[in-house]
């Protein structure tokens, strides 16, 4: 009896260079395929593109993470210090007013709260920019399917991989397997769900 | 090859290689990564046993502190910054210079800085440590050092925000934050390229948790050099407000030598000084004893040893003016803070120490048979990072004569000031031994970059270009 075929999640090839996995990629998404990805051991120039990716919206992101710590640092000292206008007085709490005469300086020294407001703008952005990344790239995934190819870890040394995932409309087995030698890959395998 | 026009490039023309010739993927990641998988050498063992001692001083050290009391340091009224705000400014700077590395020379597009942005970030993060602990241990009562932070409490107290060293608080501790995280997205695709070399489960369970499952695609990669790319765009700020809120420690008060707008950039400039320092200090080894001079190569101290010169002409300048605009101001006060107090004062030896180490000694480095002897430059910057010190102890002893002289005092370390100081070294050396020993101490896949084979020959129509001719990208 035959054992049941198991699952596949992709098809992928593994290329020597740069070059031949930009290349690689271009002919797949000029053949049609959509859902696939390229690997490399370091970032390669444009591949993002040639599989089809336009661009993060990370930094946009970013830009509302600054402006969160700038507003929370904003609000932090001018509230606490007692520096607000006097029709807000009613909507904040007492435990939230601590008004100090430090030299006779105005409740409001908008001028010596800026660093901290500069700090938290940085320190917000930053904590957008990596945490926005890891998330926006799913990360942490400490198991995905292609760590089960022998050769994959090789991704992270010295080899190039296109994947073509069985989800993509055009996948069929065998048209895609053809379509991947075409291409001349060092190495071609299944990828087991 | 392609009748297609070459881009002009953005960068200039090709520089000295950053990289031995004979490098491919493989060997750069074989190199760095059996660092780690090979057996710990000896000399690993002796200098972290050395360093691990050091630091047990520290821990004596901060442990009488904290049962006796902070009058075991020689800090007293009029002079209530010692030793420990001296170490503090001086240990925040040197870590600047790692900052200086992984953020400025990468937005400048300097690809040397490649080889050296790792441990030189290991470096800050290590130095600011050091630097937070004196702050902490100056409170006297370190276990409230929570009380510097906004939070709503029973007490209904809040900071008091025009306060510089409530702006320190700030600043120090974003810093911190963002340097570690700066670093830790740095190493995430090598903890991958680790995980992916382990012979053994365990190592390759613990660097594949580092690695949070990364694997290196094209959407991935562009989403990271973006984030990687705006860290850096968010450090450069950063890094100079750091210097400049803790030059704002002393530059906000109005005591003589002081209170003076050169103050920010002079500290600033100072600080990147004593951190490439103590990069070369740090480089010299580990290029001698981990076999590195094939990634950092003399091109790199070369590099180095110039903005060190750079920067150290900018601090000259910076005493040169503060002892012009002590003159200029016609206050007395301020002249004879210059004159009677710093130059000719108590601790004028240290000053003309300090002019020695810091105006004179750096001009050595105008030499390039100085620069490129590795012995020498060793020392220099030893002498450098000495001067450096004695700039911000020079500084601290305005506190010994304000306005008037009945309130005049000298100040005096004790053994606990000395041996805290000491101790630190302990810290630093130890935390960087198990650095270089358990993380990759050069970025793996920026290295792979310098690699001319890294380099896609683009939409050739034609026959490939062949890997390494690399005349454009």
């Amino acid at each position: 009896m035959e054992a049941p075929k198991p699952k596949l999640y992709g098809l992928v090839a593994q290329f020597n260079t740069p070059t031949e996995i930009v290349e690689a990629a271009q002919k797949a998404r000029d053949a049609g395929y959509k859902k696939m990805e390229a690997y490399s051991p370091f970032p390669v120039e444009d591949l993002h593109e040639a599989v089809g990716f336009k661009r993060t919206k990370l930094p946009i992101l970013v830009f509302f993470g600054g402006m969160v710590g700038f507003l929370t640092a904003f609000s932090l000292e001018t509230f606490t210090s007692g520096g607000a206008p006097s029709f807000m007085d009613p909507f904040i709490p007492d435990w939230f007013k601590y008004p100090m005469n430090i030299g006779g300086r105005p409740l409001n020294s908008w001028i010596a709260f800026i660093p901290p407001e500069f700090e938290l703008t940085v320190l917000f952005s930053a904590f957008t920019t990596v945490f926005g990344m890891l998330l926006l790239n799913g990360y942490p995934r400490l198991y995905h399917p292609l760590f089960n190819v022998p050769g994959f870890s090789r991704a992270s040394t010295d080899k190039f991989f296109l994947c073509i995932e069985s989800t993509d409309d055009k996948f069929d087995l065998q048209g895609t397997k053809q379509f991947l030698e075409g291409l001349n890959p060092e190495e071609l395998s299944e990828v087991p769900a | 090859m392609s009748s297609q026009l070459t881009q002009p490039s953005l960068r200039p023309d090709p520089q000295p290689p950053m990289v031995a010739p004979g490098h491919s993927f493989e060997s750069v990641t074989k190199k760095i990564v059996d660092v780690i998988y090979s057996a710990t050498p000896k000399g690993w063992v002796i200098g972290f046993a050395i360093s691990f001692m050091i630091l047990q001083i520290l821990a004596v050290s901060v442990s009488w502190l904290l049962y006796e009391g902070i009058g075991v340091w020689g800090v007293n009224i009029p002079v209530g910054w010692g030793f420990d705000i001296v170490n503090f400014v001086w240990w925040i700077g040197i870590g600047h210079a790692g900052t200086l590395i992984s953020a400025i020379l990468l937005l400048f597009h300097q690809t040397w800085r490649t080889s050296i942005n790792r441990f030189a970030e290991a470096m800050t993060l290590f130095a600011v440590a050091c630097a937070g602990l004196y702050p902490l241990a100056h409170m006297g009562r370190p276990w409230f050092a929570y009380w510097l932070l906004p939070y709503p409490n029973t007490m209904q107290l809040w900071p008091q925000f025009r306060s510089p060293l409530e702006w320190d608080v700030f600043a120090v501790s974003t810093y911190f934050t963002v340097s570690l995280l700066f670093w830790l997205v740095g190493l995430v695709p090598d903890f991958a390229a680790m995980r992916d070399r382990a012979t053994h489960a365990i190592p390759r369970f613990i660097y594949g948790v580092l690695s949070i499952g990364w694997r290196g695609g094209s959407m991935h990669w562009h989403r990271y050099e973006t984030a990687y790319l705006m860290l850096a765009g968010l450090s450069t700020p950063l890094v100079l407000s750091v210097h400049t809120i803790v030059s704002f420690d002393f530059a906000v008060g109005n005591l003589p030598g002081w209170h003076a707008t050169i103050f920010p950039p002079y500290f600033v400039a100072g600080a990147i000084y004593s951190g490439f320092a103590m990069v070369i200090n740090l480089a010299t080894p580990i290029r001698h004893f981990y076999g590195m001079k094939d990634f950092i190569t003399d091109k790199h101290m070369d590099n180095m040893a110039k903005i060190m010169l750079a920067t150290g002409l900018m601090v000259f300048y910076g005493y040169g003016v503060e002892a012009f605009m002590a003159y200029y101001s016609a206050n007395e006060y301020e002249r004879d803070l210059m004159m009677k107090n710093r130059i000719f004062g108590p601790y004028g030896n240290f000053y003309w120490a300090l002019i020695f180490c810091n105006g004179f000694i750096p001009q050595l480095l105008w030499f390039k048979s100085i620069r490129s002897n590795e012995a020498l430059l060793f020392i220099i910057s030893i002498i450098v990072n000495i001067g450096m010190w004695l700039e911000r102890f020079v500084i601290l002893m305005s506190l010994q004569r304000d306005f008037m002289p009945s309130s005049w005092g000298q100040y005096c370390p004790t053994f606990w000031d000395i041996s805290t100081y000491v101790g630190t070294f302990g810290l630093f050396l130890s935390l960087l031994f198990l650095f270089c020993r358990v993380l990759p101490m050069i970025s793996i896949f920026e290295m792979k970059h310098l690699l001319p084979e890294s380099h896609v020959h683009h939409h050739g129509h034609g026959e490939h270009a062949h890997a390494g001719q690399g005349g454009h990208h």
